[in-house]
């Protein structure tokens, strides 16, 4: 895990010498990225490519998302500087760029609300979407309330016992919730019930992916939607501190968040990536949702990518303390950066999250999702590296994190870890089983 | 490469046959190792030896998204009973050392790939395989599998569905041999109570793209329903119906079903 900071620079350097690495359109990242579907499925994927393709240039389409963005979600986010919590990352200046603060408390809502007015040019009245713990549903019947479109989620049925709350959450937005009972019950058996769904009505149902993976054009389609973040962030360093970070952290599920955060500093080679995947008990243990670090190439939901596989190619079950982080692929476009060496993909444990996720908290007074926390704690670990460089004092240098979504969800969870609750409460008991409150 | 493949294709060859009959060809799915090893090569030899001309042997595949619940809860059994990739040739080649059905193996692109696309190809013609029929792999994405079934002779069985447009009709019939997967509805596997009318239209663009083998399969569960097929498709795909029949009864219903869906495969006896 040591870092290798001449080595990543030359090879994004040679890559910039080919051009800008930013606006990678798919379908093939590399040799990720593609569509790996049902036949039944590409004409869907194609319109949506055509649609998305004409909106992007539409600047009335532009105009709408940029409204929604300011005035729904509550855009530009705020570039917060972590001066209490920097002390615990070798002394860097730690910045916090704070998407817990949009509108449903994560990066999430980005993407909704953008691939919700996709449905509605296409002409579609109805969004499916998968969940695990719940963000990204709420976050998919939010905007179908907002823009009027029948949702329907679904998530492992035992997911949905775990996540009571976050049920109610999306039927009071006027979603149908759909337990799966199919394969491992959890979030990559929610895509596939997604699909199969999609594969049945999609002459009046658009899939509301929730991350930047899946078939073209998805992974791309899902990072225009992001790419705010990049921008935003970029803009707000250079407007606070007079220039561009050391290096920029996120954490990776199917990697929405990061690769939105990415955009705005894949093209300038001077600032550092790492991605920070979920490391659960260990990845020595088994158990642990660290797919590129330890996956393998493979196909699954319609994308050739790293997968957790075993040696016969099925998938293996992921896990990690964070819900949004347990899954078992990852999008094609962080394999294309991994193998090129332009973003850093390092595992971090749940024990390593909890103790960022505390830091957070008592330093600066911001509940992080458990999601972010991986990323906090990966800052901790790039922070003493670049204090532990000898050009400059750790003062000068600077370090983003993607402060991907708030903590409101994950109390129960995070109680449960420090032992906070009275062992007869009925919180202990939720805690016990997941429960993110 | 056409007439090579022509002369090749162990799949084509079975239709051919039950066509110079005068009827449909009978194609029966069934799960491997389901609901054991040694079953599922029973199966398969009782579907050969019962009217079934070709015995397509799935894969059990942890992510199967083309798939309802019957196949679903079957392969899902066959996983949970240790079921191993590799054993599809065993299966493969117990039903082609007992019968002439010409047999071939429906999979998820995933275990393929991690077997190695060339080593999988290899090993599916050494243990007497037809060809595979490859539900989430289109021509788009299929160079590797291009190259190696042409290497050892292998059927590439593609699919076709209401949704295909003219274009993607034309291209995935050209990149098919043996025949051409007609899907008859928009939806997963599963036994409906009547075929969708989109499957007749289906195979007509099919045939007007150059198909000269269509088959439908998706939804077809008895006689009547391969009757109304037999009339328009060189085959006919029974999946579900025979899978949740080999749960409930065992060997001998699989047989007994195969033999009177193929009472539907020929016109005159409408
Ligand atoms: C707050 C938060 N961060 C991160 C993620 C991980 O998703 P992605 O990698 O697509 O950003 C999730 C997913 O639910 C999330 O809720």
């Amino acid at each position: 895990m040591v870092d290798a900071p001449s080595a990543d620079n030359n090879a994004a350097e040679a890559f910039l010498q080919g051009g800008s690495l930013r606006h990678a359109p798919g379908p093939y990242f590399g040799s990720y990225g593609g569509r790996w579907m049902p036949e039944s499925l590409i004409a869907a994927l194609d319109e949506l490519e055509e649609t998305f393709n004409k909106a992007k240039d539409d600047p009335e389409f532009r105009a709408q998302i940029a409204d929604l963005n300011k005035n729904y979600s509550g855009r530009p986010s705020l570039l917060t500087e972590a001066k209490r919590f920097s002390e615990h990352a070798g002394g860097v200046r730690v910045f916090l760029k704070r998407e817990d603060l949009n509108h449903t408390g994560s990066h999430k809502i980005n993407n909704v609300l953008g691939q919700a007015l996709l449905a509605k040019r296409m002409g579609k009245t109805r969004v499916i979407a998968e969940t695990g713990a719940g963000q990204h549903g709420v976050a998919s019947a939010t905007a179908a309330a907002l823009l009027g479109l029948e949702c329907v989620v679904y998530m492992g049925a035992e997911d949905c016992r775990r996540q009571a709350l976050n049920v109610a959450r999306m039927e009071l937005l006027g979603a149908t919730v759909i337990p799966v009972t199919s394969g491992s019950q959890t979030l990559k058996d929610a895509i596939n019930d997604a699909l199969r769904d999609w594969v049945a009505n999609v002459h009046n149902t658009h899939y509301l992916l929730g991350t930047a993976a899946g078939a073209h054009p998805f992974p791309a389609m899902v990072r225009y939607f992001h790419e705010v973040i990049g921008e935003e962030a970029r803009a707000q360093i250079l407007e606070q501190v007079g220039r561009l970070p050391d290096a920029v952290c996120a954490c990776i599920g199917g990697g929405s968040n990061a690769i939105g955060i990415f955009h705005g500093f894949l093209d300038d080679p001077s600032v550092r990536i790492y991605g920070f995947e979920a490391g659960g008990d260990g990845v020595d243990t088994g158990r642990h949702a660290a797919t590129i670090t330890l996956g393998k190439p493979g196909v699954l939901h319609g994308a050739r990518s790293y997968l957790m596989q075993d040696d016969d190619g099925q998938t293996i079950e992921s896990h990690s303390i964070s819900a949004g982080l347990d899954y078992p692929g990852v999008g094609p476009e962080h394999s294309y950066l991994s193998d090129i060496g332009r973003v850093s993909y390092e595992p971090i444990t749940d024990s390593e999250a909890m103790e960022a996720f505390r830091l957070l908290c008592r330093t600066e007074g911001i509940i992080p999702a458990i999601e972010s926390s991986h990323a906090l704690a990966g800052a901790i670990k790039v922070g003493q590296r670049l204090a532990a460089e000898d050009t400059g004092t750790a003062k000068d240098k600077i370090v983003i994190v993607n402060l991907s979504g708030r903590g409101d969800k994950d109390v129960a969870t995070a109680a449960e870890w420090f032992d906070l609750l009275d062992k007869d409460s009925a919180e202990s008991e939720i805690g016990k089983e997941g429960e993110q409150l | 490469m056409a007439s090579k493949a022509q002369m090749t294709s162990k799949s084509a060859a079975a239709i051919d046959r039950a066509r110079a009959q005068g009827r449909a060809a009978l194609i029966a799915y069934l799960p491997a190792g389901y609901p054991s090893v040694e079953e599922s090569i029973a199966a398969g030899i009782a579907a050969a030896r019962n009217g079934a001309d070709l015995i397509e042997i799935g894969i059990p595949y942890s992510d199967p998204v083309m798939d309802g619940q019957v196949i679903q809860a079957a392969t899902t059994e066959a996983l949970a009973n240790g079921f191993r990739v590799s054993q599809v040739f065993d299966v493969v080649a117990g039903i082609t050392s007992q019968t002439d059905a010409a047999v071939l193996v429906m999979t998820y692109w995933n275990p393929v790939v991690r077997m190695g696309v060339d080593e999988f190809s290899r090993r599916l013609a050494e243990a007497g395989g037809a060809g595979l029929i490859t539900p989430d792999l289109i021509p788009d994405e299929a160079a590797e599998w291009m190259e190696a079934s042409d290497k050892y002779g292998l059927d590439r069985v593609f699919l076709v569905a209401p949704s295909s447009t003219a274009e993607r009709m034309q291209r995935t019939v050209d990149a098919s041999r043996g025949f051409v997967y007609a899907v008859s509805i928009m939806g997963v596997t599963g036994a409906r109570s009547s075929v969708s009318t989109a499957a007749k239209d289906v195979v007509a663009a099919a045939h007007a793209a150059g198909a000269e083998r269509v088959c439908v399969g998706l939804g077809v569960s008895n006689a009547d329903q391969v009757r109304e097929i037999a009339a328009y498709a060189e085959g006919v795909i029974v999946g579900t119906a025979l899978v949740k029949t080999l749960g409930d009864g065992g060997v001998d219903a699989v047989a007994a079903l195969t033999k009177d869906l193929s009472t539907g495969l020929s016109p005159e006896e409408a």
